[in-house]
């Protein structure tokens, strides 16, 4: 290392270096010039809906805000339109940095518990690998009710229509809610799944341990 | 201009522009036999088809006039234009370039009296112009052209408006028989200055450069600001022909980007600056300049440049890059976007968006001789590799008039070295 990257590195706060090593392509927050392309072409009302834009967000990282960048509900807000990533001048992967933050603010346990994405991510996984079959049904029925009894009626009620369209259109089965549709081997799904950690596993603590 | 015989001694520059007049009239001051090609029909590039240049903002006719003036009395230097080097063979100190020179139907007899343009009643697109208007077939380059002769465009040849432009010409000028050449010219070395052109906007979709009329590129709106220029120096929209008073300017449209172009073009900034003097100067008491950007980068010393327009209330300055445009129902261009200082989105009309466009090297993907090392972006690397063939001006990377000549004085001194070394090793 040169005096001039020991440097460099004296001044990188610590923040910006766990992003780089714990999140998948943090490596890229370093990079950014701040020229604003990302937010502007977000589909995304962030103003009203969320409150931190993408070169937002890379700026706190860099100033070492490491409580407000992962208890924020802003990168559980991205619809993965992929528009930042293709209009970026530097050619960041801003779609899939998003992701991984709040994938690590996730694994830290400081993701916001309710912020609907991140519930219904959580619902949607643990739906789809109980059975091996995405049960749509219960799926729903789990996110209507996320706050409460009183407020899933109330969805529910609000949602009536559309659900007997699809009824109608036999694209909905009632009977889901008793069981529901299953894979036929599942036992293999979740040998295959737990593999799977296993090795998910391993590779972090390779990658942590040097 | 006296014609004289090319040899190994001799210096090939290619490119009439700022740079190549300067490499040439530079060798030829010391001595040197220089061919010089260009391949408009009249020499100062680019820089004549400025309104003004920074940071003085004088007419590109005042520092152009003395290099004129300069080659005028010069008799080492021959010009050829019109001309294109189509290829070049050989090594250091012994090249043969092939050069293809097309016929502009007007010998030395033209005085640019202008009767044949009166004559001619065809009309074509103007490239001095960036195609924003149209010339007769029969024209001169521009006003302070050089060499002072009229051009007939090759369209109207066989049609009666070539022959009506020979019966107007008390001269015996025009010459409809002149056909297209190819020469011989040998040289020791060679200075490639064949300068840059404007990136291509319309490849920067989300500026609809194309689909928006009243989106236009820096290039475009010197030529608007020109008293010379298709609208006698009124800033008017091309979409409808109202004036433009509310003018964004848009910085890296193209630079910096690695979409586009991976390098910083470095005059834009700056360009765009000059940009915002034409609308106070035009509109005194209601002109308004925005300019949108990632940073200022105000190159050499002109940041007291950059101070005094930040200084100017006509101009308001967001930092941001322009995410997209598109068009309101009166044709006014909206900038979408997000400005960095405080994360606000901004959607606001203007009359006119003026897209400061990068800068492109004309000499990238051209291959002569065999090959020519060149950076990421095709400027001409100061290579040994390139043996006695020497970037000069914007063929060597994106540079301002300035410094474009010192590029070019540089480039010039080189060659003469080699050039030196032949002339040595002949005696």
């Amino acid at each position: 290392m040169s005096a001039n990257t020991a440097v460099a590195e004296k001044y990188r706060n610590n923040f910006l270096k766990e992003i780089e090593e714990q999140v998948e392509m943090g490596d890229w927050v370093k990079m950014c010039m701040q020229c604003g392309v990302c937010s502007g072409s977000c589909p995304t009302n962030f103003q009203s809906a969320w409150e931190h834009p993408p070169q937002e967000l890379f700026m706190m990282i860099r100033a070492g805000k490491r409580e407000e960048v992962l208890s924020s509900s802003s990168m559980w807000n991205c619809t993965s339109c992929y528009n930042c990533i293709v209009r970026c001048p530097r050619k960041l992967p801003i779609t899939h940095i998003m992701h991984g933050i709040a994938e690590y603010a996730h694994r830290l346990g400081m993701a916001p518990k309710m912020q609907p994405t991140r519930f219904f991510s959580g619902l949607f996984w643990k739906n789809a690998t109980h059975t091996g079959r995405v049960n749509e049904l219960k799926l729903s029925m789990g996110l209507y009710f996320k706050d409460g009894f009183v407020q899933g009626v109330k969805n529910g009620m609000a949602m009536q229509s559309v659900a007997l369209g699809l009824v109608k259109a036999k694209r909905l089965n009632v009977m889901e809610l008793f069981g529901g549709h299953k894979c036929k081997d599942q036992k293999g799904i979740h040998a295959m799944l737990k593999k799977a950690y296993e090795i998910e596993r391993s590779r972090k603590t390779a990658k942590m341990a040097g | 201009m006296t014609e004289h015989v090319a040899t190994n001694e001799t210096i090939l520059v290619v490119g009439g522009g700022i740079s190549g007049m300067t490499a040439a009239l530079e060798a030829a001051e010391t001595g040197k036999n220089v061919v010089l090609v260009e391949k408009n029909p009249a020499l100062g590039g680019r820089t004549s088809q400025l309104y003004r240049y920074f940071p003085k903002l004088c007419h590109p006719t005042c520092g152009l006039e003395i290099n004129l003036r300069r080659l005028k009395g010069n008799p080492r230097v021959r010009l050829l234009t019109m001309a294109e080097v189509t290829g070049i063979d050989g090594s250091t100190g012994n090249y043969t370039a092939t050069i293809k020179v097309r016929p502009r139907y007007v010998n030395e007899n033209c005085t640019a009296c202008g009767e044949c343009g009166r004559a001619v009643e065809m009309k074509v697109d103007d490239p001095f112009n960036y195609n924003l208007g149209q010339h007769k077939a029969a024209y001169l380059p521009n006003t302070m052209a050089y060499p002072q002769r009229y051009v007939l465009d090759p369209a109207i040849i066989g049609t009666a408006d070539a022959d009506r432009a020979k019966a107007a010409c008390k001269y015996g000028a025009i010459d409809l028989d002149m056909q297209e050449e190819t020469i011989q010219v040998k040289a020791g070395a060679v200075v490639w200055a064949t300068g840059w052109q404007p990136y291509d906007a319309a490849k920067i979709q989300p500026y609809g450069y194309g689909r928006f009329k009243n989106v236009i590129t820096s290039v475009e709106f010197e030529r608007l600001a020109d008293l010379q220029g298709p609208t006698g120096g009124k800033i008017l929209r091309p979409g409808d022909g109202r004036e433009a008073k509310n003018i964004a300017f848009i910085q890296c449209a193209g630079s910096r980007d690695e979409n586009h172009l991976r390098h910083c073009s470095r005059i834009c900034c700056m360009a765009s600056l000059k940009q915002t003097h034409y609308v106070r100067e035009k509109h005194p008491e209601d002109g308004k300049s925005t300019i949108y950007y990632i940073d200022i980068r105000a190159i050499d010393r002109f940041e007291d440049f950059y101070q005094k327009v930040q200084a100017d209330p006509s101009v308001n300055f967001i930092k941001s890059k322009v995410a997209k445009i598109t068009e309101d129902e009166h044709g006014n261009p909206v900038c979408h976007g997000v400005d960095t200082e405080g994360y606000k989105r901004y959607t606001t009309p203007h009359d006119l968006v003026v897209l400061a466009v990068g800068m492109e090297p004309s000499v990238k993907g051209i291959n002569i001789p065999g090959h020519i090392v060149a950076d990421s972006s095709g400027f001409i690397e100061a290579d040994p590799a390139n043996g006695a063939v020497f970037g000069a001006g914007c063929a060597s990377n994106a540079l301002d008039v300035n410094r474009a000549v010192q590029s070019a004085t540089a480039a010039a001194l080189r060659a003469i070295q080699v050039v030196n070394k032949v002339a040595k090793a002949e005696a």
